[in-house]
């Protein structure tokens, strides 16, 4: 059984449908990319699981609960956390109270703690009690995939987190994956990067234009498979 | 020497002012809400001190002890039934049910306790001072000036060195985000407004003891506490405190003048504040 | 775009129009057979209508939520007064006088509450007010703290006054409410129109622009800041004439009535947000909602205050677009149409663009 899914999952963004009946499955342990390009629908896929946006109940499940219609910090007390688009660190926080802030729900013990969260990013540690805003883009956004980490979840949706970034920061962040995965957490990562999501997914969604497009595993999909699923197939 | 005096009196009434402007700055710096009630919830919980001392014979302080698990609950249900409906972008619904609010608690007031006004007695402390040089400084004035800034630091405690205090920061920084952490901002909100209340109780018992108060006494409270907002700078607590004295200071000064010039001496200097440095004087960095 | 016409006329509209002008006849009249309580209490009316109006202006239209407008009220009447007191001029020209001292303090009244931010505004607004009336009871040649009244000769010399004493064939006390009533008649009319021309101006579709959204606005040129004091002043223009009006009837005055900050912003808020706030139809409606619960509770005290401040929050957090919002999206009533809508024109064929 998968752990989260989404079962014809509608949209709407203002008047705009943004999605048209997306069926999304992420097993336990497993790591799966969407991408798609701009206005694909991926936002609104994201706020809808993780509750920023209120769905109809049965449209999104997580470990068999009917979840879509929960406000966020419950679903976040479920076991999701949110790397949110644009780090969103808060200013008027330290780093470290940045960090404190993933677990002031959920408390739950794991693999994660402030002092694994350090050692997965050193940097953090050292900057701590420097305000969020003060680091650099890639320092933030660790700073925000820590703080989703804090809470030991069960699910990882990591939203655009290359976004603005320069490729080698980039490869800097996702070279923390293998570790995050290692400790057993379900990881979604939404993408505009295809590259780089191919390389750390088990299995890849392509969307476009609030449909689901293409999916399959990595090693199966052709360049222009994933070339027509992403901008539409040249007519 | 008689113009240390005066100075010293003022420092002492801007602690009374500070008190009444805590609340409003809490309140205001965790969700920007200007509540147009805040100087008769201020005269309401005077009042509710009356009514317990009177009723059952306490002292004033043990009244408000009582006093303040009431007002909590007052403001946490208000924010969650009331206040929390009308928070978002638009500031127009927040404001015009707090004064419509304001409106009905003098007027309930009145209705229930009459016009005339009263005051809560405190027995031998009303006329208590204490000699400092050649200066005399009453006890309740010195009382409510240490209360001023015991209030500041437990406020300040709250907010730096707890986990209510980092989800109020992180509300007020960003309430959505925020909410994917798995706080829920209409409790957050209702922890702050409770919180609020519960200094408002001490500012009342200090209102209440040392001056008449009547009905239609709130509203003055509002603006000093407004003015002692605005010159700190909004959000800073500290500041809130500096801008407490000096309303305080002004008005005691102005009144040294000329009687008749005390409160408008106040609002004169909140004005030559404003004109000088708009954003206060402990603005915080970023809004 | 051949088949479309811009309009911003509606059937209704044209229907109130043609209503409103017929009622104006008959207002205007009225004095002849009207008894001079009536007349009295359609004062009242017609004085918290130009009130409200203003303040809707303000805040509906300008979102400027001013607690302090009491200034103005106060300030203008005071002026007529001094005007009356110190150089014996005459009060109906002390009405202009009223409007143009209000509009003084207004900017320096700006200068200030712009620099607060949002909501703090609405109460820098009222300590400005303060200040107003705590200055104005030092102003000992008006009667300080206590307060005087109109001096009989300014009263008597009262233009058109003896005019309407010997036309209606009454006393000279009545014939005064007489003019005033018609003045009153003819200030909530020029607000009215005033406002309804201004909100069809281009200038007044760049402020519905700057309610709905700043940015937007900005960025096609709508110069907010600017817009606000052309609001602002006005407003207090308006409001100033108005209190000169209310106290020049009332034939007393004090620094506690003339800045009461209960009977000139209280009241005329209530009004506003009961009858419909951002609309011209919500303040007509909420003033006579008003009128008719004074003259219903009158006699509760303060019940009655308690009744109108909870029927104000019930409002905001009900039905945040009053009664006449109601009405309108239920019945898509508009009397003062303001947007403009597309018409097919119907005489030409279809299809013709392709």
């Amino acid at each position: 059984m998968s752990l989260l899914e989404t079962r014809d999952l509608t949209g709407f963004y203002g008047d705009f449908q943004a999605l048209f009946g997306v069926d999304i499955t992420l097993s336990e342990g497993e790591t799966v990319a969407v991408i798609g390009a701009n206005g694909a629908g991926k936002t609104t896929l994201m706020r809808s699981i993780s509750g920023v946006i209120t769905q109809a109940p049965g449209m999104v499940r997580f470990d068999g609960r009917e979840i879509g219609a929960l406000p966020p910090d419950e679903i976040m007390a479920l076991g999701i956390a949110v790397v949110p688009e644009g780090r969103k660190l808060f200013p008027s926080l330290s780093v470290e109270e940045n960090l404190m802030m993933g677990c002031h729900r959920r408390k739950v013990a794991g693999p994660w703690s402030l002092d694994t969260v350090y050692g997965l990013f050193p940097i953090l540690k050292e900057r701590r009690h420097q305000p969020g805003t003060a680091l650099s883009g890639g320092q933030q956004q660790m700073v925000s995939i820590g703080r989703a980490l804090m809470s030991n979840p069960r699910v990882l949706l990591c939203d655009e987190i290359s976004l603005g970034l320069a490729p080698v920061v980039i490869k800097d962040i996702y070279a923390a994956f293998p570790q995050i995965r290692e400790t057993g957490a379900s990881v979604v990562v939404v993408e505009q990067d295809v590259g780089q999501a191919m390389k750390v997914a088990d299995r890849v969604y392509c969307m476009m234009e609030g449909r689901v497009t293409l999916s399959g595993r990595p090693s199966d999909l052709s360049r222009e498979a994933i070339h027509d699923a992403y901008f539409g197939a040249a007519a | 020497m008689i113009w240390v005096d005066t100075v010293l009196q003022g420092v002492l009434l801007g602690g009374l002012y500070a008190l009444f402007a805590l609340g409003l700055s809490l309140v205001f710096g965790i969700m920007r809400l200007v509540n147009l009630a805040h100087g008769d919830l201020i005269v309401l919980a005077a009042y509710l001190i009356l009514m317990l001392v009177t009723l059952l014979g306490l002292g004033p302080f043990v009244a408000a002890l009582i006093a303040l698990p009431v007002m909590f609950a007052v403001g946490w249900v208000l924010q969650r039934l009331v206040l929390n409906r009308v928070l978002g972008p638009d500031i127009l619904p927040p404001l015009l049910v707090t004064f419509g609010l304001s409106v009905v608690l003098q007027n309930a007031l009145q209705e229930g306790f009459s016009a005339d006004s009263r005051r809560i007695p405190a027995g031998w402390l009303e006329t208590a001072s204490v000699p400092v040089g050649p200066i005399s400084l009453g006890v309740m004035p010195l009382l409510t000036f240490g209360s001023a800034i015991l209030v500041t630091l437990a406020l300040q405690f709250v907010f730096y060195r707890t986990a209510l205090g980092r989800a109020f920061r992180a509300t007020s920084d960003d309430p959505v985000t925020a909410s994917l952490m798995g706080v829920k901002p209409a409790s957050v909100f209702a922890m702050a407004t409770g919180i609020a209340m519960v200094v408002v109780t001490i500012a009342a018992l200090y209102l209440g003891t040392r001056a008449n108060f009547d009905p239609t006494t709130g509203p003055a409270r509002l603006i000093y506490a407004f003015e002692a907002v605005i010159i700190g700078g909004l959000g800073s607590l500290w500041g809130t405190l500096a801008g407490g004295i000096i309303i305080g200071v002004a008005q005691t000064v102005g009144a040294k003048i000329n009687p008749e010039w005390q409160i408008l001496a106040g609002h004169v200097a909140f004005l030559v504040v404003l004109l000088v440095r708009p954003r206060g004087l402990f603005p915080r960095a970023f809004d | 775009m051949a088949g479309y016409t811009v309009t911003t006329r509606t059937r209704a509209s044209q229907i109130a129009a043609a209503f409103a002008l017929v009622l104006l006849i008959v207002a205007i009249l009225l004095p002849a057979f009207a008894s001079r309580s009536l007349i009295q209490d359609l004062f009242f009316i017609l004085t918290m209508l130009t009130l409200a109006q203003y303040w809707n202006l303000l805040a509906g239209y300008g979102g400027l939520v001013s607690v302090g407008q009491q200034a103005f009220v106060g300030f203008g009447a005071y002026s007529l007064f001094g005007g009356a007191i110190l150089w014996g001029l005459n009060p109906i020209a002390g009405l202009l006088l009223a409007g143009v001292a209000a509009l003084i303090i207004a900017v320096p009244t700006a200068f200030f509450a712009f620099r607060l931010q949002g909501a703090y505004f609405a109460i820098g607004t009222w300590v400005v007010a303060e200040v107003v009336r705590l200055s104005v009871a030092q102003w000992k040649a008006v009667g300080g703290g206590t307060g005087t009244s109109l001096p009989r000769d300014a009263r008597d010399a009262m233009w058109g006054a003896e005019w309407i004493e010997i036309a209606f064939d009454t006393r000279s006390s009545a014939a005064r409410d007489i003019l005033a009533y018609w003045l009153a008649l003819l200030l909530a009319v020029a607000t009215i129109g005033g406002i309804y021309w201004f909100l069809r101006t281009k200038r007044g579709l760049a402020l519905a622009a700057l309610r709905d959204n700043v940015e937007a606005a900005r960025s096609v040129g709508v110069d907010s800041e600017r817009m606000k004091w052309v609001v602002f002043l006005v407003a207090a223009f308006g409001t100033g004439i108005a209190g000169g009006l209310i106290f020049l009837q009332n034939g007393r005055i004090s620094p506690d009535s003339a800045f009461s900050v209960i009977d000139w912003t209280a009241f005329v808020i209530f009004i506003v947000v009961i009858g419909g706030i951002g609309t011209i139809e919500g303040p007509i409606l909420g003033v006579l909602i008003f009128f008719g619960l004074q003259t219903l509770l009158a006699d509760f005290g303060s019940w009655y205050l308690m009744v109108l401040g909870g029927l104000g929050i019930v409002v905001m957090l009900f039905a945040p677009g009053g009664l006449w919002g109601l009405l309108s999206d239920r019945t898509g009533l508009r009397l003062f149409p303001i947007q403009r809508r597309l018409e097919r024109r119907a005489t030409i064929e279809e299809n013709s663009d392709g």
